[in-house]
């Protein structure tokens, strides 16, 4: 365990330091960390190759579960558990890659497949070797221009080697890597609408049941993983799933890598080891507010996340994905931590927020396609100095016809994916921290006296 | 009277679930959908994505409900019922959702109801009615889109009233196959759209406007012309081809301005295609000869129908007195009713005493094929161990037969023997491609692969078969039926193509044949004692009445709405014949090239304006309704028929059609029983012969109503007729006219003697012609639709790119064409679904056309064609 500072406002953060892992290589080898030397030089394919000649799929399927590694895309379920949904007698079955990187201000899986294809790549080879499957499809974000070339690159190189292919370094497992670029939609990331999009349908969610373990690409069983999710397998193997899981906190074991943005002076992504504070991570490592700011408030698992304040309590929350869930109803996420200062209208990133979402809702579920439009235009009124006193509580109540019970959580949503409700989670957020401040410009605005 | 029935359903052994919904509990079958389940239990759960003929997608979420137990609120429509379950559609939660959904679907909604097609039965109105909140609470500005946009010439797109359902997305992908319509855009800015320069060109479009759920998608055709609550309604059945699918048409001032689909399980499942459904306009036209006319010199002039039956009938009479009955014949009569095809049958048979009868026009197969063969009905294809295509692209021919090919094949499984001449859209999913040469026999190992593909699976073979080459001779086709039936367990479900064809055989239009599918030698006792008298000899078919016409052997030619000019496969032969005619008598609504040379025309009422029964190509017997009165004075081809036995001293005592309806169900031994009152009450229509049937046929107890109980809208969900189960058996003893001392006619069997006739081998440097129909046709129904006239397509000659190369022309360009009956220059287009060796073309008989390059004298017709650089 980590030190937790246990007295709010406590705590020197002047000692905190990442914990290398997934970022080692492409720290240690800033100039070739890309290219198979570099990776091989590193340590690259070692995992690979124990495992090819020591291990069989159970025993990496058992050392992933005893890690405890959940997955880094957003959703945080436990990989070993994803895994074991596939039936058991049926081929052929899939393995994809959800590199399409979409959620604002998240740019982790950007790094490592620009700077760390090779990880990745022996990742997902280990992953398909556990899952039994042997061609993957990685789905890549179509703007990663040189996420792409470099992966691809180091798929030629890794076949060339013999670390991909036919009959991967001698032990009769074969494995081929696809990699088929997306055409700029955020819901392509959301996995069952990524698996319509990469059949070559429009990006839309698909209902559920049948899962993609079951059904999923092509009707057959599928797994999906996050880039980072796979580039940490090569590291469970070579440490073990126990010494894995002995690092982070309760079930967010390991170590992830968070995206920090906004009004910090160091932005950029670190590895940490979970259970840290977000003191640490935005004053420690991030280098504390521009111009000693004070933080007004930070979204702490990208953009679809509730809100966290800069009040000392939220700040010495540890980054535990459980802890921050079931206390203040907030996600980890994708591990994108956004910083608001003092100076930040929250109804004016509300407004951006919701712009996004409806500019990228994919139309399917009506309460999504219309109530996620609906939002961004009372959110523009009232951010450009043309809102009621009446919109915020439209706003939540249009809010909670996508996400009943939206005002306190736990929440359902009434659309097939979470795109709908992520929408709503900014309102949620400005309502429980912000409303007086809010209803009293709003009133003040319209020449209402309270 | 399938199996399918959702009557029947609840009878199956103990398998159920036990489902509770809003307090009311019920049997459902294990995975059978929640909404379906409620609904045929009698709660409706709104929606507006959910269609039962097309796969759940549970987009629009007006269907959430809570189920006990478990988490959030699934949409019924993607929810299996599972044994126990416990589920609210009306609590505060669901309410609340429900409010909240409609809410959303009219923010961006125009609510131009007052100038909208929908407005009056439209499903967002009812529904907003029925499950919404009172008010918007929606002050921003709405989204904005040109409109309304064509997708084509028959549907036009108002992309602001769309709340992108998506039913006529899935509709044109999983229903019809056209994969012309899509959403483009996302978010709220998603719109349904055709692609680039490629318009909603689907024979099926039509549907789309049915089944929106607002007025996005409106037809051409019927905008701003009526508004649904002065409509009045019949139910009826199309006949503008012989699937005979269910509907329902509507007038408003004595005028028809729309056909629905009524979801028949058995025959259409709730689907049209657009000539059936837009095809309307030609009743009204002004084209039609309304009044009777007699020829004085070169022209023809309008008198009294007393003056023209009186001329018609001395006709007749000097005709039979002089040169025998044998010198009158009667060509056509598959457009009009069963009882006009009847009492005509008695006019031409035991008035007239000719049997130079034919309803067809040697476009169709032989009678003595069609009416012995063994049958299958439509829905046969769901179950066939095979299905083997005889025929070409049913889309052209029997659209909607195509959409339950297409289904069987598709959706069920069930392999498909692809034996058309050429590619069709259902090639890519045949189990067996082995084109059919014209003039050649099946290949080689055709049986062995049936027997392969069919093997394991119950049922017969079901081969579908057509003409689906009018430049062959029939004889071929029934010659590889033969050859089919002799090897494998086959049923025949017949795909030709005019309206009434099966139906008028049955009534006895054929020569050899007389009503009730019996023949002349067979029922002469029986139908003398009943008519007085019948030929005393077999007569010509079609082919045989014009060749001895244009010898001069025929003198009087009654043309029973036939135009064999531009129908009969060799327009040579059937120009010569009408020309060398004395007298030819015309009973028709249009002028044509044929009737143009009627002495007497006698002016029929058409489709919409007559009722009666009609039979579809799997032997179904319905009704037609009468829905507007007759144009004119014009009179329903079977009153003419009886008016004319008058003058020719026989009173065949029959005052209405219902008594037609009852005489045919007393003497034709097929329709033993099928009286008009079951004819009318039975939900599905009786399938002949009826003691086949006994104790399935589903009585209706209510007349149709498109304004559903529930408030839940009108033609937007399938249009089902309700019914209760008959289940006493009536004997066919009791329902047919026993009183003579004669034995009731054996119903004709086909022998499956034949054999292909012999052709000549293909000459290296000829192309063998293949021509079929294509949909949008020259026949009247089209030309006098202007809608539809536009649609026609372009005549050109389709040819494998590897002939085209060898001709030395490009696709596009012009080549001149030669058969035996003469030359013409017509454009050619490589076609890679047209085999090498064969020429492909429409019918067509116009100046340019395949009818005037057929040779009837020829098993099959060669091409030389010749470049005309």
């Amino acid at each position: 365990m980590p030190d937790v500072p246990s007295a709010p406002g406590a705590g020197d953060v002047s000692a905190v330091e990442e914990t290398r892992i997934v970022t080692k290589r492409l720290r240690d080898r800033p100039d070739d960390s890309w290219t198979i030397d570099g990776a091989i030089a590193g340590g690259g394919y070692e995992s690979l190759r124990a495992v090819l000649t020591k291990a069989d799929a159970a025993d990496v399927q058992e050392q992933v579960k005893l890690s405890g590694l959940r997955g880094r895309g957003g959703a945080g379920f436990p990989t070993a558990q994803k895994w074991s949904f596939l039936p058991p007698d049926s081929f052929p079955r899939y393995l994809v890659v959800n590199a399409d990187e979409g959620e604002p201000s998240t740019f982790k899986d950007r790094m490592l497949l620009e700077h760390d294809p090779h990880q990745l790549v022996e990742g997902i080879t280990i992953a398909s070797y556990a899952v039994q499957c042997n061609t993957a499809y990685v789905y890549i974000r179509g703007e990663f221009a040189l996420g792409y070339e470099r992966l691809s690159h180091a798929i030629d190189d890794a076949r060339a080697k013999g670390f991909l292919g036919k009959n991967i370094l001698g032990s009769g497992f074969d494995c081929e890597i696809v990699v088929h670029r997306g055409a700029g939609a955020y819901i392509c990331g959301e996995e069952t609408a990524l698996l319509e999009s990469l059949e070559g349908e429009r990006g839309m969610p698909r209902i559920r049941p049948p899962f993609p373990a079951i059904a999923g690409l092509y009707a057959k069983p599928t797994v999906v993983n996050n880039v980072e999710t796979l580039s940490t397998v090569p590291h469970i193997m070579r440490m073990g799933g126990e010494e894995y899981a002995k690092l982070g906190v309760n079930r967010s074991t390991g170590t992830r890598i968070f995206s920090v943005s906004g009004h910090v002076n160091k932005p950029g992504n670190y590895e940490v080891e979970l259970g840290m504070t977000f003191r640490d991570l935005l004053y420690g490592l991030a280098g504390g507010v521009r111009e000693d700011r004070k933080i007004k408030f930070f979204i702490p698992g990208g953009a679809s996340s509730q809100w966290l304040t800069g009040g000392d309590e939220h700040l010495d929350a540890p980054l535990d994905m459980d802890f921050v869930q079931q206390t203040y109803g907030v996600m980890l996420g994708s591990g994108a931590v956004m910083v608001f200062d003092e100076t930040v209208d929250p109804v004016l990133v509300a407004w951006r927020l919701a712009k996004f979402f409806a500019h990228e809702s994919c139309g399917k579920c009506t309460p999504c396609r219309e109530g996620t439009g609906w939002i961004e235009k009372v959110l523009y009124r009232m951010s450009h100095g043309l809102g009621r006193p009446e919109d915020l509580d439209l706003l939540i109540s249009v809010g909670g016809n996508i996400s009943p019970g939206v005002a306190n959580a736990p929440f359902v949503q009434t659309t097939i994916c979470p795109l709908g409700p992520s929408a709503v989670s900014c309102i949620a957020s400005l309502n429980k921290f912000f409303r007086d401040e809010i209803l009293d410009r709003l009133r003040n605005e319209a020449g209402v006296h309270a | 009277m399938t199996a399918a029935e959702p009557e029947t359903k609840t009878e199956a052994p103990k398998s159920t679930v036990t489902v509770t919904v809003d307090g009311t509990t019920f049997e459902a079958q294990p995975g059978e959908l929640l909404i379906k389940a409620a609904q045929d239990n009698g709660i409706y759960i709104p929606r507006f994505c959910w269609h039962e003929r097309m796969k759940p997608v549970g987009m629009c979420r007006m269907c959430l409900v809570e189920i006990e137990g478990g988490r959030g609120y699934p949409p019924a429509c993607t929810t299996p019922v599972a044994d126990g379950m416990v589920v609210h559609s009306q609590n505060d939660a669901v309410k609340q959702i429900q409010d909240g959904m409609l809410e959303f679907l009219l923010i961006n909604h125009p609510l131009d109801c007052p100038v909208c097609d929908r407005g009056g039965e439209c499903p967002l109105q009812d529904q907003t009615l029925a499950f919404g909140p009172g008010e918007s609470r929606f002050v921003e500005e709405k989204r904005h889109f040109a409109k309304p946009i064509p997708l084509s010439e028959l549907i036009l797109l108002d992309r602001e009233r769309c709340i992108q359902c998506a039913r006529c997305i899935r509709f044109a992908d999983e229903i019809a196959g056209d994969v012309l319509i899509d959403f483009i855009d996302r978010g709220d800015r998603m719109q349904v759209l055709n692609f680039e320069e490629q318009p909603f060109d689907s024979y099926f479009s039509g549907n789309t406007v049915q089944i929106c759920p607002v007025g996005a998608l409106t037809a051409s055709q019927y905008r701003f012309r009526a508004r649904p609550w002065d409509l009045a309604t019949v139910e009826t059945s199309c006949t503008t081809c012989s699937v005979q699918c269910r509907g329902a048409v509507q007038s408003s001032s004595n005028r028809l301005v729309r056909l629905l689909a009524v979801d028949s399980e058995p025959v259409n499942h709730g689907w049209l295609c657009d000539k059936g459904r837009y095809g309307l306009e030609w009743v009204h036209s002004d084209h039609r000869v309304l009044e009777p006319q007699v020829r004085e010199g070169g022209t023809r002039r309008q008198v009294s129908w007393p003056e023209a039956l009186d001329q018609a009938a001395e006709a007749i009479e000097k005709a039979k007195d002089l040169h025998g009955a044998g010198s009158i014949a009667v060509l056509g009569g598959a457009r009009g009713t069963n009882e006009d095809a009847y009492v005509w049958s008695v006019l031409a048979k035991g008035v007239i005493g000719t049997d130079h009868v034919d309803a067809q026009l040697g476009d169709g197969l032989p009678a003595d094929f069609v009416l012995g063969m063994d049958r299958a009905e439509i829905a046969d294809l769901d179950r066939a161990s095979a299905i083997v295509l005889l025929d070409q692209d049913l889309r052209d021919e029997v659209p909607v037969l195509f959409l339950r090919l297409r289904r069987a094949v598709i959706e069920l499984g069930v392999p498909l023997v692809d034996l058309a001449p050429v590619a069709h859209p259902l090639s890519a999913h045949a189990a067996v491609v082995a084109r059919k040469v014209p003039g050649e026999p099946l290949a080689e190992n055709v049986h062995d692969e049936i027997t392969r593909v069919s093997a394991g699976r119950p049922g017969p073979v079901v081969v579908v078969v057509g003409r689906g080459n009018l430049a062959a001779a029939a004889d071929s086709v029934v010659g590889v039926a033969a050859e089919l039936a002799n090897v494998h367990d086959v049923r025949f479900l017949s795909a030709l193509r005019r309206g009434n064809v099966h139906g008028a055989l049955d009534a006895g239009l054929a020569p050899g044949f007389l009503p009730g599918r019996t023949t002349l030698a067979e029922g002469r006792a029986w139908f003398t004692e009943h008519w007085g008298g019948v030929p005393a000899e077999r007569g010509l078919d079609a082919e045989g009445i014009l060749r001895a016409a244009a010898d001069g052997k025929i003198r009087v030619l009654v043309l029973l709405g036939a135009d064999p000019i531009s129908d009969f496969p060799d327009a040579t032969l059937a120009r010569r014949a009408l020309d060398a005619v004395d007298t030819i008598i015309v009973v028709d609504g249009f002028d044509s090239e044929s009737t143009r040379r009627a002495d007497v025309f006698l002016p029929a009422t058409l489709w919409g304006e007559k009722a009666g029964t009609v039979t579809n190509l799997e032997g179904r017997v319905q009704r037609v309704g009468r829905k507007v009165a007759p144009e004119g004075t014009a009179m329903d081809d079977w009153r003419i028929a009886g008016e004319l036995a008058l003058r020719l001293g026989r009173d065949l005592d029959l005052a209405t059609v219902d008594e037609v309806t009852d005489e045919v169900a007393r003497v034709a031994p097929a329709f033993a029983g099928v009286t008009s009152e079951l004819a009318k009450n039975a939900r599905d229509g009786v399938v002949l012969p009826m003691a086949d049937h006994l104790g399935e046929i589903v009585m209706r107890t209510r007349e149709l109503s498109l304004m559903a109980e529930d408030g839940s809208g009108t033609s937007w969900d399938p249009i089902k007729v309700e019914g209760v189960l008959v289940d006493a058996a009536i004997p066919v003893a009791e329902v047919i006219d026993a009183a003579p001392s004669i034995d009731v006619p054996a119903l004709y069997r086909w022998d499956r003697l034949a054999a292909q006739p012999e052709a000549p081998g293909r000459d290296a440097y000829a192309l063998r012609l293949v021509v079929g129909r294509a949909l949008y046709d020259e026949g009247r129904l089209v030309s006098e639709t202007p809608l539809l006239q536009r649609l026609v397509p372009e005549l050109s000659l389709r040819v494998h790119p590897g002939d085209l190369a060898r001709i030395g022309v490009d696709s596009g360009g012009q080549v001149k064409v030669t058969s035996t009956r003469g030359s013409q220059v017509v454009e050619v287009r490589s076609d890679n679904g047209v085999p090498a060796g064969i020429a492909c073309m429409d019918f067509s008989a116009d100046t340019l056309g395949a009818a005037l390059l057929i040779d009837a004298d020829l098993p099959v017709v060669d091409l030389r064609v010749e470049s005309l650089r």
